[in-house]
């Protein structure tokens, strides 16, 4: 059967400005979850609080001779930890989200395809921010206090956020590929580990054998949370922020077309 | 994106009544016109060649088994599955050239509700409307008549999780309705409901069509497809083994079986004669003295009862069984209503099936 002109003026796709507001009001539906089940707020939260004492009373005198001088060191690195963690859950929680009955309505709403996706990763973002102003927080209160001022800590916050935004995008598409929420938390928390760990989170990268010195420092994550010890601790806007920051759009420019694509297959 | 309300919807004396679907296009293409359908799932043709056409302001029903493709057929239908053979045309609209066009002119309800269990009722009625494109007033007004329409007004700020599967039901179908989409799309809308939530969900959904929505529902329930399809077209194996009226599937497969135990085998001879010249014909089981005879209408029973008196034949006991969902579906596809070889996978898993205890 051939068409007929038809007469009623519809949209034939979405227009940016209708895209832009479905994604904020998937990103408000987003926060009432965060609200509803507030242990979804456990990892950028009470993991903050426990683990920056934890690490810095356990680790502080071997590494640095004592608390206070680890602190410079270990605020940035457990910032960089806890937004990877929190990235995780942003992974796992689109997959139980595309689960869900809910999503079937989504696909069939005459809404952007990407604003589902792109929702949750816009209100994620206020969780990657108490993140890490949960952990400077923590580690103020411990009697660090950083050299950059306020300036240099709002702009390590706002890396650590770009930094979360970023690195999400990794998680984000073992979301939509995996088959089970178990599955994605899994292989996220294998992916994650190594990410944290074989990094200048904790320890300076040198006492590590060569080849792991290598991988440290090629790590993203490394950057990021150099740039963020130069900006909290010397207020210093330098070169890490800006490998930092490549780091951050290498991963985005991986990761983001993938997830589309895959995720548009699903839509 | 949508027009203005008018003013009339958002409460008085009409409130109970349905409001006229918006966006109608003015072609005169059916509301579906579907041509030789396929969806491949790995090896297995979940959907095999199905044509439909369905007309506007109808209830056209898919009747079927659990896993033959019903679910399938929707969700091609509805742009939610890719389609991958034949077409398919929503109001003169290509589904696979326009998806968001026809997204645009329909409303689906499925078998799982599909509402976000972390909001409440006006929650979700405000997201989704906001979805759709209605500013904030138009969204709220809109929520407001809709919770009202649909009962829900006492429930509408308690979160889904405390909601019956009714209630839930309900409230999925009005979020389908927030835009007056002029074609509906129920995927068994009552499967799992009690008969009481059944028969509401049935009342709504004919106040749809007196206002001029057309709806396509799928269905296991053959009373369901009697009660509300003007035309039903029964699916099996992915493929439409029969189309009609209610009424011209069931005198398709016969209406009742008059059941006649006799005293004497000997007259089961004569008893299968008469059968023969009455009805055209009779199943015999001569190990038990017994002889089934399909009739045209249950008040021909007395007509082949009160021949048999007058041949003499003595009777033990006499039984007429309406034909049962089973027997409609044997007629029709050959075996019973368990699920089929061709399951589809998201009708595969329904744990509602409620057809074990309809029998």
């Amino acid at each position: 059967m051939t068409t007929t002109a038809p007469t009623l003026d519809l949209p034939t796709r979405v227009s940016v400005s209708d895209a832009l507001s479905q994604t904020m009001t998937l990103a408000w539906r987003a926060t009432m979850k965060m609200r509803r089940n507030f242990e979804q707020l456990f990892d950028v939260t009470i993991q903050p609080l426990l683990f920056t004492a934890m690490f810095a009373y356990i680790f502080g005198g071997a590494i640095s001779g004592d608390v206070s001088s680890y602190l410079p060191i270990i605020i940035p690195g457990l910032i960089g930890q806890t937004v990877l963690t929190a990235c995780v859950a942003t992974g796992v929680q689109l997959r139980e989200d595309m689960d869900k009955g809910v999503f079937d309505r989504f696909k069939v709403l005459p809404i952007a395809r990407i604003a589902p996706l792109a929702g949750p990763m816009v209100a994620d973002l206020i969780r990657y921010l108490i993140a890490s102003v949960l952990t400077f927080a923590t580690g103020f209160a411990m009697g660090y206090r950083p050299g950059g001022g306020i300036l240099g800590v709002t702009g390590a916050v706002a890396l650590a956020v770009i930094a979360g935004w970023s690195l999400a995008w990794i998680f984000t598409w073992f979301g939509i590929i995996g088959r089970s929420a178990q599955g994605v938390q899994g292989i996220s928390l294998m992916v994650m580990f190594p990410l944290t760990f074989l990094s200048n989170a904790f320890v300076p990268t040198d006492t590590m054998p060569n080849w792991l010195q290598t991988f440290a420092d090629l790590n993203p994550v490394s950057h990021v949370i150099s740039a963020i010890r130069e900006l909290a601790n010397n207020g210093h806007l330098g070169a890490e922020t800006g490998w930092a920051l490549l780091g951050c759009a290498a991963l985005v420019a991986i990761f983001a077309p993938l997830s589309l694509r895959t995720f548009n297959a699903k839509m | 994106m949508k027009p203005p309300r008018s003013h009339r919807e958002t409460g008085g004396p009409h409130a109970r009544s349905m409001t006229p679907p918006t966006n109608v296009p003015a072609t005169d293409a059916p509301a579906v016109s579907a041509r030789a359908l396929v969806k491949q799932f790995g090896d297995q043709r979940a959907v095999d060649g199905v044509d439909l056409e369905i007309r506007r302001g109808e209830v056209f029903g898919v009747l079927g088994p659990n896993g033959a493709g019903k679910t399938t057929v929707l969700k091609m239908l509805a742009t939610m599955l890719p389609i991958d053979g034949g077409t398919a045309e929503v109001f003169g609209h290509d589904v696979r050239r326009e998806p968001h066009l026809v997204r645009q002119l329909i409303g689906v309800t499925g078998q799982d509700a599909s509402v976000d269990e972390n909001l409440t009722a006006t929650e979700n009625l405000w997201l989704f409307a906001r979805l759709l494109g209605m500013g904030r007033n138009d969204a709220r007004a809109r929520s407001m008549t809709l919770l009202e329409q649909f009962d829900l007004t006492e429930a509408a700020s308690k979160p889904i999780s405390a909601f019956s599967g009714g209630m839930r039901r309900r409230l999925d179908l009005a979020v389908s309705l927030l835009t007056r989409p002029p074609l509906i799309f129920l995927d068994e809308p009552t499967t799992g409901l009690d008969p009481r939530t059944r028969g509401q969900m049935w009342d709504t959904i004919r106040e749809l069509v007196v206002d001029g929505c057309t709806v396509l529902l799928t269905t296991q329930y053959l009373d369901e497809a009697d009660q509300l399809a003007d035309r039903i077209a029964v699916i099996d194996h992915g493929r439409k083994v029969a189309q009609g009226t209610a009424d011209e599937l069931k005198s398709s497969v016969g209406r009742s079986t008059l059941q006649v135990q006799l005293n004497d085998p000997d007259d089961l001879a004569i008893t299968a004669e008469i059968a023969q010249r009455m009805v055209g014909e009779a199943a015999l089981s001569p190990e038990a003295r017994r002889v089934n005879i399909p009739l045209r209408s249950t008040d021909q029973s007395i007509e082949v009862l009160v021949a048999l008196r007058d041949r003499g034949v003595s009777i033990d006991s006499v039984t007429v069984q309406k034909p049962s969902l089973d027997e409609v579906f044997l007629a029709l596809t050959g075996h019973d209503t368990h699920p089929s070889g061709a399951d589809a996978s998201d009708e595969a898993a329904d744990p509602t099936d409620l057809m074990e205890t309809t029998r």
